[in-house]
């Protein structure tokens, strides 16, 4: 049901302009009005919370098409935003949101200040939900001015901020925004996963070389077959990512992200690959897709922070502890 | 949808989790004594010992009727306790095929008094099987097979070679896949399978194969003449493609295809001990990760066969990613701890890395080579 109106969302409102002008850093006025329209902000939260009341694979399947029709603006971090802001209770955002977390700011009294790196359409936000230490902030955009602009490898703002703000909203931090936020980039990389699959069998499809389409050569079978592979396992780590925030494990999240991580980099390789030289360009859109990928798998904490700390989970459990380790996962 | 399916695996009840729980203390009484070179033996570890006690505390033949010694538990139990068993290197050679694949295909195709006969053994871990698919000549390709077996009133009589098959010198029987009429030209038509007395058939001769690693699990079987009762014919003659097709469904679902080297990373937990390094917690922390998301793809397909949905697609899946994961095992090893590999070290590091080494090529092999399931897959993608 919600999967069908994101589907006619975006075959109505994404199309090659959008995109280019989001690229520009060009916010997108109309197509966040439908986005807020269609209550998407909300969707992660429980029917108590006034959200959808989603099982997991509901919203998995949301944030998958996110990711699979390359959304430009930051409808993830905002539905990401919300859940974590109606977790500690506090309001929920009025707009566009970012999540993060930002040990080295400082509060004096009831005044908070420091930086905040590389936030998604951080100038275009109603408020950040930030944590600093065990304390959720919900930040205003009046609280904060540009610091420096910042750019993802798919060419979307990431500004970093500077937070000057008298703090009148803070709830104990119930969950880590990077876990959040790291969550649902796994299902956004599955989704542009399963985008690149297709596309990928299509091109493999339809382009001949040698008299026959690319795809009657075993050796291209073999690639998709493992593109196949990479994205089960970003789909299943994504769910597997999910699953553990809701029980609040973040090793479980670790584990998610990072094989999530590993599929957008191994699968990214494979789908250009087989394209041949107009996966490379930007009148074929498996760029949309293949940029977004390399963006996404080194945000919301990096790939050394999570590995370290499901590593250290398994070196604490040793030798005899480790599969009883993983079972819990 | 290009994408494969894999649906979320069904949350432990309460059931499972006493289950895994019970099973735990079990193996941890069972497998006391057992060295961590034993245990990377994982699958090819022989043992009827073990394998009775697993039949006598009812962990055999856990998905199957009552009636024939099962105990009528989920598919998705038994899963739980074949990874806790590969997971902690139990030796379950002596009922693994019979438990994985010759059960259950007696079960879907065989007499009832086949099935009054097998299955009651199999479930209390007295009988050994082993597999007879490949030949000399026909490896992947299972439909050039050439062993003929020619009815003679109440007998067979079969002739030809099979090859790599896992304890025919210490099982009972074999499920021989063997052509009953045409020639190998006639490809899929034509073929059948028999359920061979591996002590007791004359004209049946098994040789050992050594593998590179010096050990003896496989086995030539060459049958010359060899008479095997006609109600050994297993289902129906002439339908051997499609039973042993169903067969080779039940053998590469399971968690065994990405926990073959798992006692390696075991060891190399206990090695780097002491020994924190940013290296090992990045490297450790992402190999975990690949582990837990394979273990749920493949509890995934468990749930799956709970639901007698096809696992087929999904299944070559795991099996070729999984494959992958436990051979690249010694390499992420050899990064963090030097050691050189010694098949006959008293140390139990350098035993289980010359182990695994030398076994890890044979993962891609059997059960379905690498280019085959990746065909499979591709096929399922609508390629071909």
């Amino acid at each position: 049901m919600l999967a069908d109106m994101l589907q006619r969302l975006f075959e109505r409102s994404l199309d090659d302009q959008v995109q280019a002008a989001a690229r520009d850093g060009q916010w997108q006025p109309a197509l966040w009005a439908e986005i807020e329209e269609m209550g998407l902000p909300l969707a992660l939260l429980s029917e108590d919370q006034g959200g959808f009341g989603l099982s997991n694979a509901e919203a998995g399947e949301a944030l998958r098409l996110l990711g699979r029709h390359a959304m430009p603006l930051p409808v993830a971090e905002t539905m990401a935003a919300n859940r974590l802001l109606a977790a500690a209770g506090l309001e929920l955002a009025v707009g566009p949101a970012g999540l993060a977390r930002a040990d080295d700011c400082q509060r004096v009294g009831d005044r908070l200040t420091g930086t905040v790196a590389r936030v998604a359409w951080g100038e275009q936000l109603d408020c950040l939900a930030l944590a600093v230490g065990d304390t959720l902030y919900r930040v205003p955009s009046s609280g904060w001015t540009l610091a420096e602009p910042g750019t993802a490898a798919n060419f979307h703002p990431r500004p970093t901020l500077t937070i000057d703000w008298i703090c009148d909203a803070a709830a104990p931090l119930p969950y880590c925004p990077l876990a959040g936020g790291a969550t649902v980039r796994a299902f956004q990389i599955a989704g542009a996963l399963e985008a690149a699959l297709a596309m990928t069998l299509n091109h493999t499809a339809t382009r001949v070389q040698f008299g026959k389409p690319l795809q009657k050569n075993q050796v291209v079978q073999h690639e998709l077959a493992k593109l196949a592979g990479e994205l089960a396992c970003a789909t299943a780590a994504a769910d597997l990512a999910q699953e553990a925030l809701v029980r609040r494990d973040l090793r479980g999240v670790a584990a998610g992200t990072l094989r999530a991580r590993e599929a957008a980099g191994a699968g990214a390789s494979i789908a250009s690959q087989m394209h041949g030289a107009i996966g490379f360009t930007r009148e074929y859109p498996l760029h949309l897709h293949t940029t977004a990928l390399w963006a996404w798998r080194d945000e919301f904490g990096g790939q050394v922070m999570w590995a370290k700390l499901l590593g250290q989970a398994a070196l604490d459990a040793g030798g005899p502890g480790y599969w009883s380790m993983v079972t819990e996962l | 949808m290009s994408a494969i399916p894999f649906p979320a695996p069904p949350a432990d009840s309460a059931a499972v989790t006493a289950l895994r729980a019970e099973f735990r203390a079990f193996l941890d009484r069972e497998l006391a004594g057992r060295s961590p070179r034993q245990r990377s033996d994982n699958w090819y570890g022989y043992d009827r010992g073990f394998s009775r006690a697993m039949g006598q505390a009812g962990y055999l033949g856990m998905t199957w009727p009552k009636q024939y010694g099962g105990h009528e538990r989920s598919a998705f139990e038994r899963a739980v306790i074949v990874e806790e068993c590969l997971a902690a290197g139990a030796p379950v050679g002596a009922h693994w095929i019979a438990d994985r694949q010759s059960g259950p295909s007696v079960l879907k195709f065989g007499t009832e008094t086949q099935k009054q006969f097998f299955l009651p053994k199999i479930a209390a871990g007295e009988f050994s099987f082993g597999i007879g698919m490949s030949e000399p000549d026909s490896g992947s390709d299972l439909a050039a097979t050439r062993t003929k077996a020619v009815r003679d009133g109440d007998v067979y009589r079969v002739t030809g070679t099979k090859v790599w098959t896992s304890f025919a010198h210490e099982a009972d029987y074999v499920i021989l896949f063997c052509r009953t009429s045409g020639t190998p030209a006639d490809r899929h038509k034509g073929t059948s399978q028999l359920l061979v007395d591996l002590k007791k058939t004359s004209g049946l001769s098994i040789k050992p194969i050594i593998d590179l690693a010096g050990q003896h699990h496989f086995n030539e079987m060459h049958f010359e003449d060899a008479v095997v009762p006609a109600d050994m014919l297993l289902g129906e003659e002439g339908q051997g493609w499609d039973q042993v097709m169903s067969e080779l469904a039940f053998e590469r679902s399971g968690p065994e295809r990405f926990l073959s080297s798992i006692e390696l990373l075991v060891q190399l937990l206990e090695v780097l001990k002491g020994r924190d390094s940013d290296a090992a917690q990045i490297t450790v922390g992402r190999v975990t990760a690949r582990l837990a998301v394979l273990r749920r793809l493949s509890r995934s397909v468990a749930g799956m066969l709970q639901e007698h949905q096809d696992a087929s697609l999904q299944a070559a899946i795991v099996k070729d990613v999984g494959a992958l994961f436990e051979q690249s095992l010694p390499d992420v090893a050899r990064e963090l701890f030097d050691c050189e590999p010694d098949p006959r070290s008293a140390q139990a590091y350098a035993g289980v890395l010359a182990n695994i080494v030398h076994n890890a090529p044979s993962w891609s092999l059997r059960g379905g080579t690498r280019e085959i399931l990746r065909g499979i897959i591709a096929r399922g993608l609508g390629t071909r």
